[in-house]
């Protein structure tokens, strides 16, 4: 058999096989130097995303079981076939819809961070909660990949998921986990890789209930915004919150950091915004 | 998908189609209506419910008999809640006593009685002149070795304790069982929760408390954090308890005693935290306390060894890092005050002569409140600020060198010393009131400095906790000395 260290050739049956990519998987602590990828953590309180955290990177950040117990980020990083990668826990949140510092630091690094994958750590025994937002992150980003966490807890209550109805009709890769003994923790990482990479594109789901008005309202605001901002990845969700009169996304469209919110200089994260979130971070 | 565009706006461009935008945005906001978002809000939790409801197969029959449940229905019922909690403290402390007691009379006999010497000889042996050898060994040597030998042990069980607690998911029950006072008293219950952060460190509570929305209910909840015991506080209870309160009682039922003591304080300081918050609420910070959902977390049967592992890495070692840091200049700060003489007395004599008479008015003594001037940067060294400063002050007539006498924590010869030192019951009670009610760490003030930009806030969450202590200290005193002459 193989040593992690030994190359694979792309195509070769390991190399797409979770047992042997696990291997693959290089700890990296607070190193997260030259990084290809940022990846984002987000979720509801309490879901497990800093144990997921933890598991990927080695960091030993405490994980409280409690609402709440993560309010800053925390940045780590790990090393996933030959790809490095930049890993940022964001505070749990129930929404992206209200005012409070902690949503507003996971909603500003989602938008403005624009980090190459999120992952969305969900409760699977809590699904239809956790699902609210889920549904918001897929309105900011189309690059994510679902955790559905806690499925030992969700296994010993008797609930079973069906993660491949979930994964059709949210349009993202959905990775049952138990990240407490690193179960599903391998098929995460692949399933990051090729979001990252591109060769998983999402569809993400998007909200199409609306009432009438609403939608047409939202469709009459994304069709001025995708002409001034051409290549806005979210253009129906920064309607969506300018209808609701979310001051720092008027603010943003005042300043034109919705430009830089466009897709065509990847790569190049504002640094404005990512000092700003710091200060937030830091204050 | 929409990231179809390639090439950007030109830049003057920008600010008027941006105009255009929100121009658009307020007219549409119109014609939608008022509530566009609860619609947007109804429109997410439909789909989610749809979605959720086609993946999701509950169990047909529910589990008849559910632990949590059943756990949650006692540890927050209105009954028994509250006992339980204050059971469940006290064991903990009672535990930590219990379980301090040795280990620590070990260090204090190992750093104290045993290596301080050896490097006293060794420091004559080399010819060091009498003042480098006092500032190091009598200083800089001695603090950090009390540092260690009085907050370790009792850090070392405490904190992976209460780790315990927290990661089974009793925490947010506690919150719970709190949530309906901080509403009376006009503060967000979520308070509650950075509440219990505060038990663990005050900076860090201050932090958490962005879980709340309201600026007003936030700015309450920073101001009354200092009213929950931190790490640094905590071992200066467990102390003075176990000397003072735990020795009125037999023996056997000393440690009991010491915990209950150390539960009283605590509970002491929620309580005022209600206070406070009620009185802010009506005076300064009025306004209505909004709703909010605490999610209780499903109980999860700890990993015991990670937890143990973890809380005495991030807690125990860096809080005792943080003190040792904190010691060594202190101990240079107590040994030169201690030894530079004006007159006929040392600096520090005529401190402690100076603050002896207001000490005395609030039940406490000059050498306590010197103790925390040279403490302000760290609640840590509070303790063995207060015996270092003990043993030179009486040192001089009681024990000859001024420094190098031998202690052991918990033991006869540190009662010896108190009691050289002038203190009695009243001095130990007033000092755990203290302990609870004064100006936080440096760090705690930097940190409210920095989530509330505001001096004036900042200067208020200094002072008011402060200036409590005097109050309260003072009244205890006057009214102890009234029973004792009464009596």
């Amino acid at each position: 058999m193989t040593t992690p260290t030994v190359k694979i050739p792309a195509g070769h049956n390991c190399a797409t096989c979770p047992a042997h990519n696990i291997g693959n998987l290089t700890k990296l602590g607070i190193n997260m130097e030259n990084w290809d990828y940022v990846v984002a953590l987000a979720g509801n309180p309490n879901t497990g995303k800093s144990t997921i955290f933890n598991a990927l990177t080695g960091l030993r950040q405490h994980t409280g079981n409690w609402p709440g117990k993560t309010v800053t980020r925390a940045e780590g990083g790990f090393e996933f076939g030959s790809h490095r990668y930049k890993i940022v826990d964001l505070p749990g949140t129930y929404s992206l819809l209200s005012t409070s510092l902690d949503e507003e630091v996971a909603r500003n690094f989602i938008l403005f961070g624009q980090p190459d994958v999120t992952i969305i750590v969900a409760d699977a025994t809590r699904l239809e909660r956790n699902l609210n937002l889920v549904l918001q992150v897929l309105e900011i980003t189309d690059r994510a990949v679902l955790a559905l966490n806690l499925m030992d807890e969700a296994r010993r209550h008797g609930i079973t998921v069906d993660e491949r109805s979930l994964a059709r009709d949210l349009g993202v890769p959905v990775i049952p986990t138990a990240a407490r003994s690193r179960q599903g923790v391998p098929e995460l990482l692949q399933a990051v890789h090729d979001v990252a990479t591109g060769a998983f594109v999402c569809q993400p789901h998007r909200i199409k209930n609306e009432p009438p008005a609403l939608k047409s309202a939202i469709k009459a605001l994304v069709e001025q915004l995708e002409t001034a901002f051409p290549g806005l990845p979210n253009a129906r969700w920064v309607a969506l919150r300018l209808l609701d009169g979310d001051q720092r996304i008027i603010e943003a469209v005042k300043r034109g950091e919705l430009g830089d919110l466009t897709r065509d200089d990847p790569g190049q994260t504002n640094g404005d915004l990512v000092l700003q979130l710091q200060e937030v971070q830091h204050a | 998908m929409l990231n179809t565009g390639q090439m950007n706006p030109p830049e003057n461009a920008l600010p008027n189609a941006a105009q255009n935008i929100l121009d658009t945005a307020n007219q549409l906001r119109w014609d939608v209506g008022g509530s566009a978002h609860e619609k947007i809000v109804e429109a997410i939790y439909t789909d989610a419910a749809r979605i959720a409801d086609r993946a999701v197969t509950y169990p047909n029959t529910p589990p008849r008999f559910n632990l949590d449940r059943t756990i949650d229905r006692l540890v927050t019922s209105r009954i028994w809640g509250f006992p339980l909690m204050i059971l469940l403290f006290t064991f903990v402390f009672w535990f930590t006593i219990i379980g301090a007691n040795y280990p620590s009379s070990f260090l204090a006999w190992l750093l104290l009685d045993n290596v301080h010497p050896l490097l006293k000889e060794g420091s004559a042996a080399i010819g060091l002149p009498w003042w480098l050898d006092g500032l190091l060994i009598d200083g800089m040597y001695l603090a950090t070795a009390w540092v260690i030998a009085v907050m370790l042990p009792p850090m070392a069980i405490f904190f992976p304790l209460f780790t315990l607690l927290e990661d089974f998911g009793y925490l947010p029950r506690v919150a719970f069982n709190l949530d309906n006072i901080f509403k009376k008293s006009g503060a967000h219950g979520k308070q509650s929760l950075s509440m219990m952060m505060g038990f663990g460190c005050n900076a860090a509570g201050v932090v958490a408390t962005r879980v709340i929305d309201s600026p007003r209910e936030r700015l309450i909840a920073i101001i009354t954090n200092n009213f929950a015991l931190c790490n640094g506080r905590w071992p200066t209870q467990i102390l003075i308890a176990t000397l003072f309160i735990g020795a009125l009682v037999p023996a056997y039922l000393g440690g009991i005693i010491s915990a209950l003591a150390v539960v009283g304080i605590a509970m002491l300081g929620v309580l005022l935290s209600f206070v406070v918050s009620w009185a802010l609420s009506r005076t300064w910070l009025k306004g209505e306390a909004s709703t909010f959902s605490l999610e209780l977390p499903p109980y999860r049967p700890p990993r015991f060894w990670q937890t143990v592992y973890t809380s005495l890495i991030d807690r125990t070692i860096y809080v005792l890092w943080r003190a040792i840091v904190f010691a060594l200049p202190a101990g240079v700060v107590i040994w030169l005050i201690s030894n530079v003489m004006i007159g006929d007395a040392s600096i520090a004599e005529h401190l402690v002569n100076f603050l002896n008479p207001i000490g005395w008015l609030l039940g406490l003594n000059g050498v306590i409140l010197l103790a925390y001037v040279v403490a302000i940067p760290a609640n840590e060294i509070v303790i063995p600020t207060v015996l270092m400063l003990t043993v030179m002050v009486t040192g001089a007539s009681q024990y000859g060198a001024g420094s190098g006498v031998m202690f052991e924590t918990g033991s006869q010869e540190t009662m010896a010393l108190f009691h050289a030192g002038g203190w009695t019951l009243l001095t130990a009670v007033n000092l755990m009131l203290f302990s609870l009610l004064h100006n936080p760490c440096s760090t705690t003030i930097y940190t409210i400095y920095k989530e509330t930009g505001s001096k004036r806030w900042t200067t208020v969450a200094a002072l008011l906790p402060l200036a409590m202590g005097f109050v309260v200290t003072f009244v205890v005193a006057q009214v102890w000395r009234l029973f004792a002459m009464m009596g």
